[in-house]
């Protein structure tokens, strides 16, 4: 049986999409096999990020409706090939998913794959309540800002309260929290909230920290995973995050500021 | 009275008896015409009908006898059970009214301890808007355990105590007909004594709520005085006037 991960957040923006490709990939990359698949009917951004965009021919709405099937949707990535991506309908709107369409591809995925990772929109409506509602883990991709932290918390709230293991009283969702967009500078300056803030306003337990970079705008241009950049501080965290939700123990990076070099500091202290 | 039958090969007591207190529905007759009984008495069941089937039901005849008219109790049985009501006790009846009951398996049930009749007549009126309370479970207060956090857009209600271990999120909402405790931050807003209990207290460890009210008295998070945020605190009501208190 596969294990479902669910990208989510609320707020928009904050870094989803890219997570989902990150995590897909880095998993993919152990030996997983992964399915990616993007909830974000009539929004669709998954596929430009993982570099597919040209190959897609049936989405996710097709395979509800009948007319494709799983496989034939399923794009194999070309750089990793235990990696796959379902894409979403850019000429669909929600309404076009349901509860039942969903739970049959995500049962009929879970055969095969060992990780599957839901993509959410934004938003706390349909296409995001049904991205998570079969979820057995949730990453809760949080900016360190006031108005994400609360759309987070309530975000959270449904995870416990409207996932199909709540409502059949199973084990409760497992979440984790992924600061995204994190600049120590701006937190020693009092412009963003730290990572303890945060974890204090949530408390929940924390996967990793993304530090605001120049190398996530330019892998998702060139529709490369950040991940897979592994000379950049962002795809460090990502392959960090992958190993740590694998089990694997690796200390906390990029929440401190950057240690500057003797010249540095030669011409800091004034 | 609840018995609990016991099944061991030893010489231990195969029942016992336990005394208990519930809340039932009171039916005050305010006529002796059963017609005109039975159609208004149908038009309230037609509202919950959920709530009073089989449900038990007091014949309180005291109002009436005052009046000086006798009802024929066992015709009023009849009309009840007919209704898928279960009478279970008749009260403030006449002699020949006890009798009348009796012979139909109901027994008399002694009005002291009553309250006073306007009080039952709302009460009774207060239950039947909510016909999803289940007329079988005692309507005692029950303490209500949350240990998770409450997040923001979650709404808890309890209908007695409502005691939460875990932080209470900015955005989210408690809210208790009795105390409310709270063990970890409270950031969100809480409601003690919602139905209007002003002896409802809130206590909690930090407080940094967005609006606390009791009995309906409320002070939001602007007006708190900087000397009680973010310190372990009691808030009761005194004379309507929300005190805030260190613990």
């Amino acid at each position: 049986m596969a294990r479902i991960i669910v990208v989510t957040s609320g707020k928009g923006g904050v870094g989803k999409t890219t997570t989902s490709a990150a995590i897909a990939m880095g998993l993919a990359k152990k030996g997983h096999k992964t399915a990616v698949i993007d909830f974000d009917v009539g929004l669709r951004n998954l596929d430009l990020i993982m570099g597919c965009e040209r190959r897609v021919v049936y989405d996710l709405v097709n395979v509800i409706n009948g007319e494709a099937t799983l496989n034939q949707a399923l794009i194999r990535d070309k750089r990793c090939n235990q990696l796959y991506i379902l894409p979403a309908s850019q000429t669909r709107d929600k309404d076009a998913l349901t509860i039942e369409g969903v739970g049959k591809v995500l049962e009929e995925l879970a055969k095969d794959f060992k990780y599957v990772v839901c993509d959410s929109p934004a938003g706390i409506e349909k296409g995001a309540t049904l991205a998570m509602y079969f979820a057995d883990d949730a990453f809760v991709v949080t900016n360190p800002e006031v108005s994400s932290v609360r759309d987070s918390d309530r975000m959270l709230g449904i995870l416990a309260s409207k996932s199909k293991r709540a409502e059949n009283n199973e084990e409760p969702i497992k979440e984790y929290l992924l600061l995204t967009r994190y600049s120590p500078d701006r937190v020693k300056l009092g412009e963003m909230l730290s990572v303890e803030d945060v974890q204090e306003i949530l408390s929940l337990h924390l996967l990793g920290v993304i530090p605001e970079s120049k190398s996530v705008l330019n892998a998702s241009n060139s529709g490369i995973p950040v991940i897979l950049d592994e000379k950049s501080d962002a795809g460090q965290a990502y392959d960090d995050v992958v190993a740590r939700y694998l089990g694997e123990d690796r200390p906390h990076r990029f929440i401190d500021e950057e240690k500057k070099g003797l010249f540095g500091k030669l011409f800091r202290s004034k | 009275m609840s018995t609990e039958p016991q099944h061991t090969p030893y010489q231990k007591p195969a029942l016992e008896f336990k005394s208990t207190t519930y809340s039932v529905p009171v039916l005050i007759p305010y006529t002796h015409d059963l017609t005109v009984i039975e159609h208004q008495l149908q038009q309230k069941i037609n509202q919950a009908p959920e709530f009073f089937r089989n449900s038990p039901i007091l014949i309180d005849l005291q109002e009436l006898n005052k009046q000086s008219t006798s009802l024929n109790v066992a015709e009023c049985i009849g009309l009840l059970r007919k209704l898928a009501l279960l009478p279970i006790g008749i009260r403030g009846g006449l002699n020949d009214q006890n009798e009348a009951a009796l012979a139909l398996d109901i027994p008399k049930i002694s009005a002291q301890q009553n309250i006073s009749h306007q009080e039952t007549a709302q009460k009774l009126e207060k239950i039947t808007p909510e016909p999803e309370s289940e007329p079988e479970t005692p309507e005692q207060p029950i303490t209500r355990l949350v240990t998770q956090p409450v997040r923001s857009g979650q709404r808890v209600y309890a209908h007695g105590d409502l005691i939460v271990l875990a932080q209470v999120s900015a955005g989210a909402e408690i809210m208790a007909e009795g105390n409310i405790h709270v063990y970890g931050i409270l950031r969100g807003r809480a409601l003690a004594g919602i139905q209007g209990n002003t002896e409802a207290r809130i206590f909690c460890s930090d407080l940094q709520a967005e609006l606390i009210s009791i009995a309906g008295n409320y002070k939001i998070s602007e007006d708190l005085d900087e000397s009680v945020r973010n310190k372990p605190v009691q808030i009761y009501l005194n004379d309507l006037a929300l005190i805030i208190q260190d613990l």
